[in-house]
């Protein structure tokens, strides 16, 4: 068993093992803080697959996280107040929430990584901070949905055989949601399709001339990319009970990249990683003084400057392509 | 549609396009130059600001406090430049865009702890208050005419920097070939500590204008620099040109979208629907613009080196 994978099982096994801890030494509130982890890293676990292995720079991932929040409110407002969605009665069942947000995140993917993989490197960041940025106008701007105050959600989405409304059920669900991210995400890196999309990021040119177009690969990563990111999203908003506008907002992207950079990038660990890490710094600056984003910013700047590789790389050395 | 309504809109999004030139300009040099991506120019704006505010309420003096947010944003953008970016320049995008999201945090809290929470208040000097009558029965403020004179200044300035000076000469040379300037004894650490300190000093000057209309806090450097990021990408980055042409359409048609799209549509569609879809669409106006010229010109409409 190679470093990484022994990384990626004892930061997996810390991450479950969290809540029951937390239980057993009274402190039931680092139940929340470890599922904010598991949906954050699987947030990020998503943009791992454009921005990891397609070595696509997308600064608009909040736009599909937030889509996946307003999913989980919308779907919740209406079972709620016995609403039909779209003609159709529909249940607060989390299975279908995810459902809605992956598709309605996919399709907005699609149509915006179309445009904007035309272009490529600067371009290509600040095209997607764009499309990002009119989703989250259109977002504030839409009353019916709240607008600039967000949705609330004051009864979570229901999960068969779970009772939502339990921190210690809710961790249980975005856990094993991470575990399928992971899965995907493992499962894409080891295929012929990610191999090509790994070549493509290292030579475009090449790729193109043994007979790949880099083009769909690089469209289907985006969207897969954004389905992953918006159940994160999704289940985000059903631990705040909250779609918040600010799901959509361009920090939101930003910090997703965080996540990836101080983790490892393009590494199964990374976003993991850099979650727990995140949340804890977060919570333990936070606890210890109030000007704690000050301390975070110098903490990046540590890791960025110092730490190159993020986490994983620290721990496990170079990524091994084989 | 009144013509004075109109001129008076237009003159508003000029205002607003040559703030968003003075934040471009710098970030487009930088990127030119360096080939750094500074999300961290809107901490520079911002200091720029508090500057301007802090010591023109000490001092009592707008211009005092102008020639202080000069001298503080120049000389943080020097500090920033020589402990921090310096490492960065021969890192991907990706490191850059973490770092400079980092030195924001840093930035913004470090303010907050300064200056506390509430935003602070900037008047604006007593030679420049009122209005002023324009042609076609126009009222018009004669601070934000001035600021549209600043604005053109700096810009006439900035290509004369470039294409008239020493100095200008070495920037253009290090933006087509850094290597070799370093070959022929430009010291290139110190040409690229002066970029990043007089693209700084710009920002730092729109803050210290913009905050005698607005009021000076927290926070109010990011809206500018994703405005002024749609600006640099539009007008094709590296281009000082290209910013400004794309810092005038975008203060134009953000100005005149809020305006004159709510109408349009309830023209067409009745009042409405037009009043919630009005306000959406003319806030995502600018960015539909930028997408619509990134399909067709996937670098920009006046790319450098293209």
């Amino acid at each position: 068993m190679t470093r990484e994978r022994l990384l990626t099982f004892a930061l997996l096994a810390a991450l479950l093992a969290l809540p029951f801890a937390a239980q057993a030494l009274g402190y039931p509130f680092y139940t929340t803080l470890a599922t904010r982890m598991a949906i954050l890293a699987l947030a990020a676990t998503g943009l791992n697959i454009a921005l990891g292995l397609g070595g696509l720079v997308s600064f608009g991932h909040a736009a599909f996280f937030g889509i996946g929040g307003y999913a989980a409110g919308i779907v919740a407002t209406h079972a709620m107040n016995a609403q039909p969605l779209l003609g159709l009665d529909i249940p607060a069942s989390m299975p279908l929430v995810w459902l809605l947000a992956a598709l309605s995140a996919g399709l907005v993917a699609a149509i915006t990584g179309a445009i904007s993989l035309r272009t490529s490197g600067v371009y290509f960041i600040m095209i997607t901070l764009a499309f990002a940025q009119m989703i989250f106008y259109f977002a504030i701007s839409w009353k019916a949905y709240g607008g600039e105050d967000g949705l609330s959600i004051a009864l979570r989405n229901g999960f068969p055989g779970m009772n939502t409304a339990v921190p210690r059920d809710l961790f249980m669900i975005a856990f094993a949601l991470l575990l399928a991210g992971l899965l995907i995400f493992w499962r894409v890196r080891v295929s012929r399709f990610g191999a090509a999309l790994h070549a493509a990021r290292q030579n475009e040119l090449r790729v193109a001339a043994i007979g790949i177009e880099p083009f769909p690969i690089r469209l289907v990563a985006f969207v897969v990319s954004a389905m992953i990111t918006a159940v994160a999203g999704a289940m985000f908003a059903e631990l705040n009970r909250f779609a918040s506008p600010s799901m959509l907002a361009w920090p939101m992207s930003g910090e997703l990249i965080v996540l990836i950079i101080l983790g490892g990038t393009g590494r199964l660990a990374g976003p993991v990683a850099g979650a727990m890490l995140y949340v804890m710094l977060e919570y333990w600056l936070g606890s210890i003084t109030e000007r704690w984003q000050f301390f975070l910013g110098l903490t990046l700047l540590g890791v960025v400057l110092f730490a190159r590789g993020g986490i994983v790389g620290l721990v496990a050395g170079k990524a091994r392509h084989g | 549609m009144p013509t004075a309504l109109i001129i008076e809109q237009l003159l508003n999004g000029l205002q607003l396009g040559v703030m968003l030139f003075l934040m471009a300009a710098g970030l487009t040099l930088i990127f030119g130059v360096m080939g750094l991506i500074n999300l961290a120019h809107g901490s520079l704006y911002m200091v720029g600001a508090f500057a301007c505010a802090a010591v023109a309420a000490w001092t009592g003096s707008f211009w005092l406090g102008l020639v202080a947010s000069l001298a503080a944003a120049a000389a943080a953008g020097a500090i920033v430049e020589v402990t921090v970016i310096r490492r960065l320049y021969d890192r991907d995008h990706l490191d850059q865009v973490l770092a400079t999201f980092a030195l924001i945090l840093v930035f913004s809290e470090g303010t907050r702890w300064l200056f506390g929470s509430f935003p602070l208040y900037l008047d604006i000097p007593p030679a420049l208050t009122g209005a002023v009558a324009l042609p076609g029965g126009v009222f018009y403020p004669v601070y934000r005419l001035a600021i549209i004179l600043v604005g053109l200044a700096v810009a006439v300035g900035l290509w004369l920097l470039i294409s008239r000076t020493r100095l200008g000469m070495r920037i253009r040379a290090g933006e087509s070939d850094r290597e070799m300037i370093g070959a022929l004894g430009v010291d290139i650490r110190t040409l690229y500590t002066v970029v990043f300190a007089l693209g700084a000093a710009l920002a730092g000057l729109a803050g210290a204008l913009v905050g005698a209309l607005q009021s000076v806090q927290v926070g109010m450097g990011e809206p500018v620099l994703i405005l002024a990021f749609v600006v640099i990408v539009i007008g094709g980055i590296g281009s000082i040109k290209g910013a400004f042409l794309g810092a005038l359409l975008v203060g134009v048609v953000d100005t005149m979208g809020r305006i004159f799209l709510p109408q349009l549509l309830a023209a067409l569609l009745g009042p409405a629907p037009a009043a919630s879809l009005g306000g959406a669409l003319s806030s995502m106006l600018i960015y539909i613009v930028m997408a619509g010229i990134l399909a067709f010109r996937p670098r920009g409409l006046f790319a450098a080196g293209a």
